[in-house]
């Protein structure tokens, strides 16, 4: 059976768990030759790492390997669009920090996966305080605001910062351990969405864009 | 019985009088006590104090000597952060460079200033409990505590990358978590609760587990003088409950995210289970839903023995209220006396 982009993506998930960066590149190499760069990207690299983070939360696939591909996609997909910010998506003001903690993972995760998918955002660090997040974010204008924390307490600073941001158009998504185990507590503290995955940063990214342009 | 007896009736998986229930309290006795928690943690003294009251004021069924994860690598040269609000957490990694696992050096238990803090609360609340209440101390796993210590991106690579870095920091964690989880024995704890998250499925994939956190459980779990109980800290177990069921450990800390209907029959009483209530859900949760969950444990788990009811997490948060706590303990008698009726 000849290859197709969609064969080759199962090819390509299945090399990113074995964290197999050599085949992964080879499965590039060959999906370029059947399809544009951001399709390839879009079908390779945004549908596998959807698939994986999904896969997680279900609980079939271990955080290790969320991270280990999301750094593989990270370095194939630089070697794609070189020079960065031009060939990249029109897109939102973004950035991401971790509020309070000092946990970088998540973070980590989810700054690696948007940009594997052909996104920028920035990287305001871990540690932030409230007041040094809603300063950075309102001098840079961000659109879009997504705040990682491990602990609860980070977790409910994230009421104060949305006071801060009053009166901006900033859209604030929250992600990590405690808005997992506690179903309602981005509503709680006045998030605008909360995401377990990329995937969901993703898709708030594309509805924030719509409405942004409508 | 005593709570001890009733403990040890459960891990026998003989049916008690009624259901253990551990209550892992950390911060609240700085709360009763009307302390900050830096004031609280600063002396051991304190910490005896606050476990004792709370035993009273709960009725529960252990005394719990861990102060905070970071209290480790404290130990190792690290910083600790204190809050408010909240648990004390690591400052910056020990290590910026992976390179530099070649020159960390294990403390001394006897030689540490915080480690003896801990010593001595367990001496002071030993005295006062004797052979009446269990007394849970913690080690951090040596598969575990590198997170704190390089930081889990560096962690992640050398798992992964570095074989060799790998085996020099395991062989050095090994060392001082033996050592720390004996001197805890020695001091009057009853059992040590081994967290080792990281070897967690939500973490890691089973077939690493077996290379990794899986031989290092079983070397260093064959070395603790003592029994203990492996804890991921609200990570899953199930899709690694075979291997984990083979290192040595007599219990295990259960996840909110799993059955524990389930995780009972797959362990088949090989290993008693200890949770699986949602710490982080019980802030927020109102007594009728408290003791609904509580009732749904017991019933799934209780049956048979080989059950202690206990949170997620190892660590109930600081905002979880007293009426919620006197609820869980309370439900406990009312739906845990043996035998169970459905
Ligand atoms: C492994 C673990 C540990 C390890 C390592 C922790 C670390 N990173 O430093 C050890 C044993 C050291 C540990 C210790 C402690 N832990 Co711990 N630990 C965990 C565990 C099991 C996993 C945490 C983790 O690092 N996961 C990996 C990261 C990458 O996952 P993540 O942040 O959730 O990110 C994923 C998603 O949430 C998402 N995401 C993250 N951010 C964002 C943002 C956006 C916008 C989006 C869209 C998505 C997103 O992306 C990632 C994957 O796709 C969790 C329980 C759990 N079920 O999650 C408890 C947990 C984090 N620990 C907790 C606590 C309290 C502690 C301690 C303070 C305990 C103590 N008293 O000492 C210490 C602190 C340690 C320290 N650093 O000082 C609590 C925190 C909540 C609370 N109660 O306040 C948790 C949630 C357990 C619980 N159920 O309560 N822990």
């Amino acid at each position: 059976m000849a290859a197709t982009l969609k064969t080759l993506a199962v090819d390509f998930e299945r090399a990113l768990l074995l964290l197999d960066k050599q085949q992964a590149t080879s499965l590039i190499a060959q999906a370029m030759t059947l399809g544009g760069v951001q399709e390839v990207i879009q079908q390779l690299i945004v549908q596998p790492l959807t698939h994986i983070g999904n896969r997680w939360q279900a609980g079939s696939v271990a955080l290790s390997q969320v991270y280990m591909s999301g750094r593989i996609c990270e370095g194939l997909i630089d070697d794609l669009l070189p020079q960065t910010t031009l060939a990249r998506r029109a897109q939102p003001r973004m950035a991401i920090a971790v509020l309070n903690d000092s946990h970088a993972l998540g973070k980590r995760i989810i700054y690696s996966s948007l940009r594997a998918s052909g996104l920028e955002l920035q990287d305001f660090g871990h540690g932030v305080t409230v007041d040094q997040l809603v300063q950075r974010t309102i001098a840079q204008a961000i659109d879009i605001l997504f705040v990682s924390v491990l602990m609860y307490p980070s977790a409910l600073s994230v009421k104060a910062v949305k006071q801060g941001l009053g009166g901006t158009r900033t859209k604030v998504m929250v992600g990590g351990a405690p808005f997992m185990l506690m179903p309602d507590l981005w509503r709680q503290v006045d998030a605008d969405a909360f995401g377990v995955n990329a995937a969901d940063a993703l898709d708030f990214i594309n509805k924030h864009t719509v409405t942004q342009g409508s | 019985m005593t709570s001890l007896e009733r403990v040890l009736t459960t891990l026998g998986h003989k049916e008690p009088d009624r259901v253990p229930v551990f209550l892992l309290l950390t911060m609240h006795g700085a709360k009763t006590l009307g302390l900050s928690i830096k004031e609280y943690f600063s002396n051991p003294g304190h910490v005896a104090e606050g476990q004792l009251q709370m035993l009273r004021k709960f009725g529960h069924d252990c005394v719990y000597t861990f102060y905070y994860a970071a209290i480790e690598t404290e130990a190792w040269g690290g910083e600790v952060i204190y809050r408010d609000d909240g648990p004390p957490n690591a400052g910056a990694p020990l290590i910026s460079n992976v390179s530099g696992i070649r020159s960390l050096v294990p403390p001394r238990v006897a030689e540490s200033r915080c480690l003896w803090k801990v010593l001595e609360t367990t001496r002071q609340v030993k005295t006062e409990v004797g052979n009446s209440v269990p007394i849970i101390g913690v080690v951090m796993s040596p598969f575990s505590l590198p997170v704190m210590q390089l930081g889990f991106e560096n962690y992640l690579e050398v798992i992964y990358n570095h074989p060799d870095l790998f085996n020099d920091l395991m062989a050095k964690n090994e060392v001082f978590c033996i050592e720390w989880a004996n001197a805890q024995l020695q001091a009057g704890a009853t059992a040590i609760c081994y967290f080792d998250p990281v070897s967690s499925p939500s973490i890691i994939p089973s077939d690493l587990y077996h290379s990794t956190g899986f031989s290092v459980a079983s070397r260093t779990l064959a070395q603790i003088k003592g029994p203990t109980a492996t804890h991921f800290a609200s990570g899953r177990c199930l899709p690694s409950v075979e291997l984990l069921a083979k290192t040595g450990t007599a219990v295990l800390g259960v996840s909110a995210l799993e059955d524990l209907g389930e995780v009972k029959r797959v362990l088949n009483g090989r290993l008693s289970i200890l949770g699986n209530l949602n710490g982080l859900g019980m802030v927020d949760w109102t007594i009728a839903q408290t003791r609904e969950k509580v009732r749904e444990a017991i019933a799934k788990a209780a049956p048979g023995g080989g059950f202690i009811l206990s949170d997620n997490h190892g660590e109930i948060p600081y905002q979880v209220k007293d009426e919620t706590l006197m609820a869980i303990v309370e439900s406990v008698k009312d739906f845990g006396t043996y035998p169970i009726v459905h």
